[in-house]
């Protein structure tokens, strides 16, 4: 096992001491449990020798034979599903532990870091690599512990009762071994062909699928169809020899037993003295010697796929967090003036983006912000929320440094509406309440009110308490705005920041939000990243952002005299083709 | 099973290796006759050379047993994947078959899921199938069998172990697989909740709700540790019990044996020969409780495959000596009194649209969401029958032509840029299928389309040029460049259409909302260049993008509630008017 994966694994089994007394009792229960299976053959063998010709009846200590048979059966099972049911218990613990922490991570990581790791990587190390590690770590408690145990039980054993028998075993175990590994580490690599072969053949599937259309559209069958079969051969290729290598592990393993137990029957049954009863319990510990060892090859496989899950878990916890709020932080008490000093920003060192750039806006100013598609329009949205932070330089609200307050109250400052309308799982009234979830429900139903959101609520069948489901299910994109713009209707918050939805409305339901919008926007300062040239004309302040950075800065007026990149922008869009 | 026909091909395999792996069960019932045979002969009776025969024959029958099993193995392993991949290609090609509004209808995702996870689990199935029905049944009842030929008395202990078994392996997975099921139910519910914050990261933290959602992700956490925990608990009674069973039995046997050893009606040979039956018995029907399992599962997806084959396609496509090929002509596409219905909608999509566009012309779409646009430019290349009235495409119904025929002189640019895995060459290339070989189209002309697709600059700025790898759904270039590709790639069927001297349809839908204005402009000045006998349909939700064309067709819930250039319209159509006054604000027109 890698050096990386065995330092994984420790770091995981240091997690266990939370449960030190139940590990305690598992090692224990399938320490029991290992000795009962052991001595049920030998008590089996005993009986078999006490049997008497002649007697009437079942002779005594064919009798206590089998009552300690019995006995140990029984402590034998109760002890091994005990064992397993505090493993299953320990394990899936340490996983919803493990998994709560990394939802917990989620609070205080960066945004730079949510952004530049797809969502579902993050997810996948949250849910199933949690779970994949849970798994081959109860595989580990339940048949790695009680498979060594086993192994040495039995050798124990034969060799303490008859050296030559015992030697037998102990000579063809290599074999056994041998076999086995080669076998596991050969359909190791003819199963990452396999899926190899299998994620290309995946990728083509989903692909000419999702694009059925256009195969459609293009008169591309042929080619698909070729490229498909193409890929399919190469995975049956792979796929035959993964299957049949894979396959060979039980008939060498039963052929292997097949000679450990026909050595054991030859050297017992030349050994002069040696009872039937006692062959017989030799019999069966040749018969059950080699399922240990498949067992730990088939652990130790395991145990590396779980480190390194575990491994994508813990490098997620590791991952540092967002700088925490100042000791002595303040609470911010906004005015809705916002100063610029002098802030140089950019994402990565080597693209500075934003330069030594300083500006003062008044309390109610409307400010908009436009320019091409990723020319960086939500950089200034991230610094504002500080979902990022500045790289030199220092914003100011209301005389505030907004890195000397703290995050929950300037958050609380600004109202915030963006295009990707995101809604919690819950009812349409505690999403309208999320912002304040004491809201009253005249409170509630004001703020859909003043969103126009009120008459589509009503006409649900549950109104105010009709479910959303993951995905939003049921409102058209253009509700869903609504109830974001009702979101922060009840709350009023003294500052905006408004991203412009550009499509996907029907025409009626962007004036209603048009409407709404105006309505939230009267009297606060304003940051919309607008698509719509009235909003454009009408702010008092354009931040015209090209290739991330800022480009210009004014009202309409004054950019369109210029005559610069706003006013090309401005007239590609009505030029008459 | 239907889709049986499948393993066809592998018929010899298919029945070589059930049979093959039972001649290895009779190995595994002889070798404890055997060595009973070697207590009782040879050691009992002291007769050492049969000691060394008896271990010399095991020896060979484990060999014999382990070739006749790989072999066995092997047949199996090619039958099965033989037979997944035949069934994949029949069910790949029948894919490709269905229409486009059954293919919305299933998904896409469940039929990928049908292509790759289904298709597995059958071939795993099936494998598993091949290799265990005939042998775990055959060692199970042939140690019963082998039970009754030593003794009858103790052979009745054995037939009632095998149902009482049977009964504790199959009940427990019973009661224990719902709660699995249950387990994912709950194993979805934290994803969703994870994925649900993941997105809605900057909403939670603007709104200091972290709290909440930490909570609301620790209950669904709680919630799958505590379903985990009680099914596991409860599976893992399933060895210890049917331990016991068989341990109970041992002891039966051996309580009886003592009995019919002390009036001399059994061995000692033979107690072990019966004892050793007793774990076979145990070791095959664990094996085949979990081949149950596979063979169900594996039994459900085929069912689920054998559904999806059996979906006719909805469209019909004339035969090969009635089919009509098209030329050119004066008018383009013309609707007449077309009404759509989606299979399983209740209302129309589209009603009573009647509109004739002519050759060379550029036809405007707009329209809110929702209100057919798409439905409406998708009946052009006949991806769905009009429910009433009748496609005219350059002056024949639509369905008098071959599909490939059809689909050779229109250019579909689609809403989502969709472009795949290979290069930039063999994405533009796609616009050639079905008219000519690829080999003939030279670079020119596909610089020439890039060119025109605003899309030359950034290719040539490529290290490979057209030789640019294209990853996965093109998801290694942005958005704005994935759509000047895809418009590039139909421009590419344009040009290939005009050398093979046919007319061509061109159809944007809404296929240019990442582009920036400027590139726009610059686009739309190329496209009005083209061709005189190229006739385009630009979908938009900007009035921009379709006010210079000749004739702007207005939808509204599916009906056409203007048709005319955009000055008239202005006049004439309130829903235009409208639509023109949330974009440029009062008065519709610019002011400034």
């Amino acid at each position: 096992m890698p050096k990386s994966s065995r330092k994984t694994l420790l770091r995981a089994f240091a997690r266990l001491k939370k449960y030190r007394l139940r590990t305690l009792a598992v090692l224990l229960c399938a320490a029991a449990g290992v000795f009962a299976q052991l001595a049920a053959p030998i008590l089996a063998g005993r009986a078999i020798d006490s049997m008497v010709v002649g007697e009437t009846g079942v002779p005594a200590a064919v009798l206590s034979a089998l009552f300690f048979y019995g006995a140990a059966a029984a402590v034998g099972a109760l002890a091994g599903w005990a064992s397993q049911a505090i493993s299953v218990g320990i394990c899936t613990k340490m996983a919803r532990d493990l998994r709560d922490e990394a939802a917990a991570k989620l609070r205080t990581l960066p945004l730079a870091y949510l952004d530049s790791h797809p969502a579902g990587d993050i997810l996948s190390r949250i849910t199933v690599d949690v779970e994949t590690f849970s798994d081959g770590l109860l595989m580990a408690f339940t048949q790695f512990f009680s498979g060594i145990l086993t192994i040495l039980g039995t050798l124990g054993f034969m060799l303490a009762t008859n050296l030559s028998i015992g030697l037998t075993v102990a000579l063809v175990t290599p074999l056994s071994l041998f076999s086995a590994t080669f076998i596991s580490r050969r359909s190791y690599r003819f199963f990452r062909a396999q899926s190899e072969a299998r994620g290309s053949l995946t990728g083509c599937v989903s692909e000419f699928i999702e694009g059925a259309d256009l195969v459609d559209a293009f008169a591309y069958e042929k080619e698909a169809a070729a490229r498909f079969a193409e890929l399919d051969g190469n995975f049956c290729k792979a796929s035959v020899k993964a299957t049949f290598v894979a396959s060979l592990t039980n008939p060498v393993t039963r052929f292997v037993n097949g000679v450990v137990f026909a050595g054991v029957t030859l050297v017992g049954a030349l050994t002069p003295g040696m009872s039937v009863g006692t062959l017989s319990w030799f019999l069966s510990y040749a018969n059950q010697y080699t399922k240990p060892f498949n067992e730990i090859s088939g652990v130790l496989a395991e145990l590396q796929n779980a480190a390194a899950c575990a491994a994508r878990v813990f490098e997620l916890l590791d991952a540092e967090d967002e700088p925490a709020d100042l000791a002595d932080g303040a609470v911010l008490v906004p005015d809705g003036s916002v100063q610029f000093e002098n802030v140089s920003f950019s994402y990565t060192p080597e693209v500075k983006l934003i330069h030594d750039f300083s500006l003062d806006i008044p309390p109610g100013t409307h400010v908009a912000i436009v320019g091409p598609t990723g020319s960086g329009k939500t950089t200034l949205i991230n610094l504002l929320m500080r979902f990022y932070d500045v790289s030199s330089g220092a914003i100011k609200i209301s005389g505030q440094d907004i890195r000397h307050v703290t995050r929950e109250s300037l958050r609380r400052a600004f109202g915030m509406v963006l295009q990707d309308t995101w809604l919690a799982p819950g009812t349409i009234r505690e999403n309208i309440a999320y912002g304040n979830p004491n809201a009253t429900d005249e409170e509630i139903r004001a703020a859909a009110a003043a969103a126009h959101a009120e008459s589509f609520i009503r006409r649900l069948p549950k109104g105010y308490d009709t479910v959303i489901g993951d995905d939003g299910g049921g409102l058209s994109a253009g509700q869903k705005q609504l109830l974001c713009i009702a979101r922060v209707m009840l709350r009023l918050p003294p500052m905006l920041i408004l991203d412009e939805a550009t499509s996907n409305i029907d025409t009626r339901t962007e004036m209603r939000i048009q409407n709404a919008i105006a309505k939230l926007t009267k009297g606060r300062t304003s940051f919309i990243v607008a698509h719509r040239l009235s909003t454009i004309r009408d702010a008092d302040l354009i931040i015209v952002m090209r290739d991330g950075t800022i480009a210009e800065l004014g009202n309409h007026k004054e950019l369109l005299e210029r005559g610069g990149f706003y006013a090309k922008l401005y007239n590609s869009q009505f030029e008459q083709t | 099973m239907k889709l049986i026909k499948y393993l066809r091909k592998y018929r010899v395999q298919t029945i070589l290796a059930p049979l093959l792996k039972l001649l290895e069960c009779f190995v595994d019932l002889a070798v404890p006759v055997i060595t009973a045979n070697i207590i009782d002969i040879g050691v009992r009776g002291g007769d050492k050379s049969y000691i060394f025969r008896g271990c010399a024959l095991m020896v060979l029958l484990g060999l014999a047993g382990l070739a006749v099993s790989v072999t066995a193995q092997y047949f199996s392993a090619v039958a099965a994947v033989g037979f997944s991949s035949e069934l994949r290609r029949a069910t790949f090609g029948h894919i490709r078959s269905l229409d486009y509004s059954t293919r919305r209808k299933l998904g896409n995702s469940t039929l990928i899921t049908r292509l790759t996870g289904d298709i597995n689990q059958v071939q795993n199935g099936l494998n598993l199938f091949l290799r265990l029905f005939m042998r775990s049944p055959f060692i199970v009842f042939g140690s019963v069998a082998m039970a009754f030929s030593i003794n009858s008395r103790i052979a009745v202990i054995f037939a009632l172990v095998v149902p009482v078994l049977a009964v504790v392996l199959f009940g427990i997975m019973r009661i224990t697989s719902p709660l699995y099921r249950l387990a994912q139910t709950k194993l979805d519910a934290v994803v969703g909740v994870t994925r649900s914050t993941l997105s809605g990261m900057r909403v939670i933290r603007a709104f200091g709700r972290e709290d909440d959602e930490t909570a609301r992700f620790a209950g669904a956490s709680d919630m799958l540790a505590k379903v985990q925990t009680r099914a596991g608990i409860l599976s893992a009674l399933s060895n210890p019990l049917s331990g016991a069973v068989i341990n109970v039995a041992t002891i039966a046997v051996l309580y009886v044996g003592s009995l019919e050893f002390s009036v001399g009606g059994i061995t000692s040979g033979s107690i072990v020969a019966l004892v050793n039956y007793m774990s076979q018995i145990f070791i095959e029907l664990v094996k085949f409780a979990n081949l149950i399992v596979v063979v169900t599962r594996a039994a459900v997806c085929a069912g689920r495959i054998s559904s999806l084959l059996d979906i006719k396609p909805a469209l019909e496509y004339p035969a090969e000596s009635d089919k009509r090929t098209p030329s050119v002509s004066d008018e383009a596409v013309r609707f007449e009194g077309v009404s759509l219905t989606y299979p399983d909608a209740g209302d129309e999509s589209l009603t009573d649209i009647s509109f004739t566009a002519y050759s060379g012309q550029t036809i405007g779409i707009i329209g809110g969401t929702g209100s057919g646009k798409t439905t409406l430019v998708n009946l052009i290349p006949r991806f769905y029958d009009a429910t009433k009235g009748e496609v005219y495409i350059f002056g024949i119904p639509a369905k008098a032509f071959g599909r490939a025929d059809l689909r050779s002189v229109i250019g579909v640019v689609p809403q989502k840029s969709l472009l795949f895995t290979g290069t930039i060459r063999s994405n533009l290339l796609w616009g050639v299928s079905g008219i000519c070989s690829p080999f003939e189209f030279g670079d020119e002309l596909l610089w020439q389309a890039l060119e025109r697709a605003q899309a030359a600059d950034f290719v040539r700025a490529k290290p490979s040029g057209l030789d640019e790898p294209v990853e996965q759904g093109g998801r290694n270039f942005s958005g704005g460049q994935r759509q000047r590709l895809t418009i590039a790639r139909a421009l590419v069927r344009a040009a290939a259409a005009r050398r093979a001297g046919l007319p061509f349809i061109l159809i944007l839908d809404d296929s240019t909302s990442a582009l920036d204005f400027a590139t726009e402009a610059a686009l739309r000045k190329a496209i009005a260049e083209l061709h005189g006998d190229v006739t385009t349909f630009i979908v938009s939700q900007r009035v921009s993008s379709v006010r210079s064309a000749d004739l702007v067709l207005v939808l509204d819930d599916g009906r056409l509630v203007g048709a005319g250039r955009h000055g008239e319209l202005l006049e004439t159509c309130p829903v235009y008017r409208e639509i023109c006054e949330s974009q440029y604000g009062s008065g519709g027109e610019i002011g400034a």
